[in-house]
């Protein structure tokens, strides 16, 4: 029987989840997904976090805890520290294996190798080179299953730059048909907005609301760098980087009609991020921004109301 | 030029003098008080960290005081310090004050930027001149520190309750007008004779916490709602993890040159928490690893509501409390924050380790009297 490695679907799931599922799959271990998010996993989060700690980290715990039902040999939560140069990822992801043994008792082992290409290559090549050796010696195999992880990613995000979500991607659903005319863009962590328990479906109620959805994954890198360079400084977070790119890329296009801004409560970079993208589109007066705050008291209602009158809104100002 | 900068606990008499000596007219933000904060929380975004808002209250202040230049300092990630002053001179901008916004931070590979900003502050002094400058505030930056490790230490024993705090202040006018190196020392040699001269009383059971958490919530007592002080007057003995000089060495000039800085903390910190997860979040569990093995009697965690490395540290700390055996509090504050609750808080935890010790002490009796 093959060893068992299971996956948090939170998080990183939705930037890397096809990349590692190759990797693990090419070393002969089988991946084993969480469940899908539901009221009782994200309650299990919220009762093993820190009070203060960020949605999607309880969300995350959530998931590593029903992941321990199934019987898993290992669970993986790497520590991504940065994927570029001069760019971390948020505070919250190189702690995260420690957050996560810490609030939770009697966990399977946990892999955690340090991800950190920004600033220690080699040490991240010695990481992988540990991790690999744990499913198979042969060093050959490295090379393939980290060829194979390249190829995956690679695909998906080529598809992801088609106009899929990540979510719609990793549940193999096909592509939808462009709803309508009118194109609304929706700015927020992927890991947010593509589970569909958390967002309270956010893209496909604005979809079904007849709008055609944009959101940062399906822009090129190339555009993400031209609206970043209004910047006196760039963020020195990858996400949030990202974010200001994309967000101040749709305003110097100026094509949208309007921008929906999905942060979660008490999220540290965000708190800023947003904040200019907020005032980048107050000065210029052109594209209305809807801000959404996600916490777990969120109530579908309320945000189905605030949706429908911000496209109405938008029509509105169309017709006009 | 008018020159102006962010309070950060006793630092405004470090910088006026220094950027004195440059030959700049410095303009310090008001001292902070309720006005300060409402302003910076009108302006700042809704979950920026407390540190930031205040920042943003001492700079609206000072500009409507006449500054037009404020020196601010930067970072490289990932705590969201780094990206403070970007965010702080949008919102200036918007408000319509015109200033320039001169951030000093790590040059990443670009010293020619560094040394350009420098040069502006320098203006036209010799390099000797600003040495010279350079020496007078540092050895003040140690004068004061070292003021304020006396003043926790004193405060526990006062016979007169505010005595410590008075001679405390005094200390700091001393220090305030010193601008040689042997004035800071005459000045503080004079402050510590004023904490010597506080009446004392016999307090064998005064108990011993560490602080530690998130460094601008830690030397700014308006931000921590003054808590050495109230700690103190209650009979505590009060340490502090951090103090102004050994976070400039370890966090500016140490990890500039990418030097290691603060290893003993790190090594403590390394059972539990092996990376650096941005501002001082590892810091805070190594600390509180130190104050544990020296036998402190508890530790309290102070961290502005939002902080993303604290909150990683506040996952960690309930599994190094069981493990080292000592109790913490864990406080995050914010300007909602009001000061009968945090009192309120505080005495309980006082409590709850005044009877910890005497079980302990019960127990450790009943063992030395059933040997004999």
């Amino acid at each position: 029987m093959s060893t068992k490695v299971g996956i948090p679907r939170a998080l990183l799931y939705y930037y890397y989840y096809p990349g590692w599922k190759a990797f693990f799959q090419t070393l002969g271990a089988e991946v084993v997904l969480s469940d899908e998010t539901t009221k009782t996993i994200l309650d299990q989060g919220v009762r093993a976090a820190v009070e203060e700690a960020c949605l999607p980290v309880k969300l995350f715990l959530g998931h590593v805890a029903n992941l321990c039902a199934k019987a898993v040999d290992y669970i993986f939560i790497p520590r991504v520290i940065s994927v570029e140069r001069k760019k971390y990822l948020c505070p919250k992801f190189l702690g995260l294996p420690e957050i996560a043994r810490c609030c939770l008792p009697k966990l399977p082992e946990i892999l955690a190798p340090a991800i950190n290409w920004g600033q220690e290559e080699d040490k991240t090549w010695a990481e992988l080179k540990k991790l690999a050796a744990r499913f198979d010696g042969r060093p050959a195999m490295l090379r393939c299953a980290l060829q194979a992880a390249t190829e995956a990613q690679r695909s998906y995000e080529a598809r992801l730059r088609q106009g899929l979500t990540p979510q719609e991607i990793l549940d193999g659903k096909k592509a939808p048909l462009p709803a309508g005319k009118m194109r609304v863009a929706v700015l927020g962590h992927a890991y947010n907005l593509n589970d569909h328990f958390l967002s309270l479906n956010i893209l496909k109620k604005l979809r079904a609301l007849g709008v055609e959805v944009l959101t940062a994954e399906m822009l090129p890198e190339e555009a993400i760098a031209t609206g970043a360079k209004v910047l006196p400084k760039e963020s020195f977070w990858t996400f949030g980087h990202k974010l200001l790119g994309a967000g101040n890329y749709w305003l110097q296009e100026n094509k949208i009609a309007g921008l929906v801004l999905v942060v979660s409560f008490g999220c540290g970079p965000d708190s800023l991020i947003c904040e200019l993208i907020e005032r980048f589109y107050k000065r210029q007066q052109q594209i209305p921004v809807l801000l959404l705050t996600l916490d777990e008291h969120t109530g579908e209602a309320g945000i189905i109301t605030r949706l429908e009158a911000f496209v109405d809104m938008l029509r509105w100002r169309e017709a006009k | 030029m008018k020159v102006t900068f962010p309070h950060l606990g006793s630092l405004s008499i470090v910088l006026t003098g220094l950027l004195q000596d440059f030959g700049l007219e410095v303009i310090p933000p008001p001292p902070i008080t309720k006005k300060t904060i409402d302003l910076g929380v009108l302006h700042a975004p809704e979950f920026a960290c407390l540190p930031l808002k205040i920042n943003l209250g001492n700079f609206i202040e000072a500009l409507e005081l006449g500054a037009d230049t404020i020196v601010m300092g930067g970072g490289t990630g990932p705590c969201r310090f780094g990206y403070y002053a970007q965010v702080q001179r949008e919102i200036l901008q918007d408000l319509g004050f015109n200033f320039q916004m001169i951030v000093l931070e790590p040059p990443q590979g670009q010293v020619s930027k560094l040394v350009d900003k420098l040069k502006i502050l320098c203006g036209n002094k010799r390099p000797g001149e600003i040495l010279q400058a350079a020496i007078t505030a540092w050895y003040k930056i140690k004068a004061l520190d070292k003021l304020q490790g006396e003043v926790l230490k004193c405060r526990a024993f006062e016979l007169e309750k505010g005595a410590t705090s008075k001679a405390y202040e005094a200390g700091l006018s001393f220090l305030q007008a010193a601008r040689t190196p042997a004035q800071v020392k005459t000045g503080l040699k004079k402050g510590l004779e004023l904490l010597a001269g506080v009446k004392q009383k016999i307090n064998k059971d005064a108990l011993r916490v560490g602080l530690i958490g998130e460094v601008y919530m830690l030397l700014e007592p308006f931000a921590n709602l003054q808590v050495e002080k109230l700690l103190g007057e209650m009979g505590v003995v009060v340490e502090r993890s951090v103090y102004l000089s050994s976070w400039i060495t370890e966090h500016l000039i140490l990890s500039s040159l990418r030097l290691p800085g603060g290893l003993a903390t790190k090594k403590a910190a390394a059972k539990y928490i092996k990376q650096f997860v941005g501002g001082h979040g590892r810091e805070s569990v190594g600390d509180m690893v130190r104050f544990a093995r020296r036998g402190f009697d508890g530790v309290i965690h102070i961290l502005p509501f939002t902080c993303t490395p604290e909150i990683v540290a506040q996952s960690i700390l309930p599994i190094v409390s069981r493990q080292e055996g000592i109790p913490y509090l864990s406080v995050s504050l914010d300007e909602q924050s009001g000061e009968a609750g945090f009192i309120t808080r505080l005495e309980a935890f006082l409590d709850l380790l005044k009877q910890r010790r005497h079980k302990t002490q019960n127990q450790a009796f009943k063992l030395a009297t059933a040997r004999r």
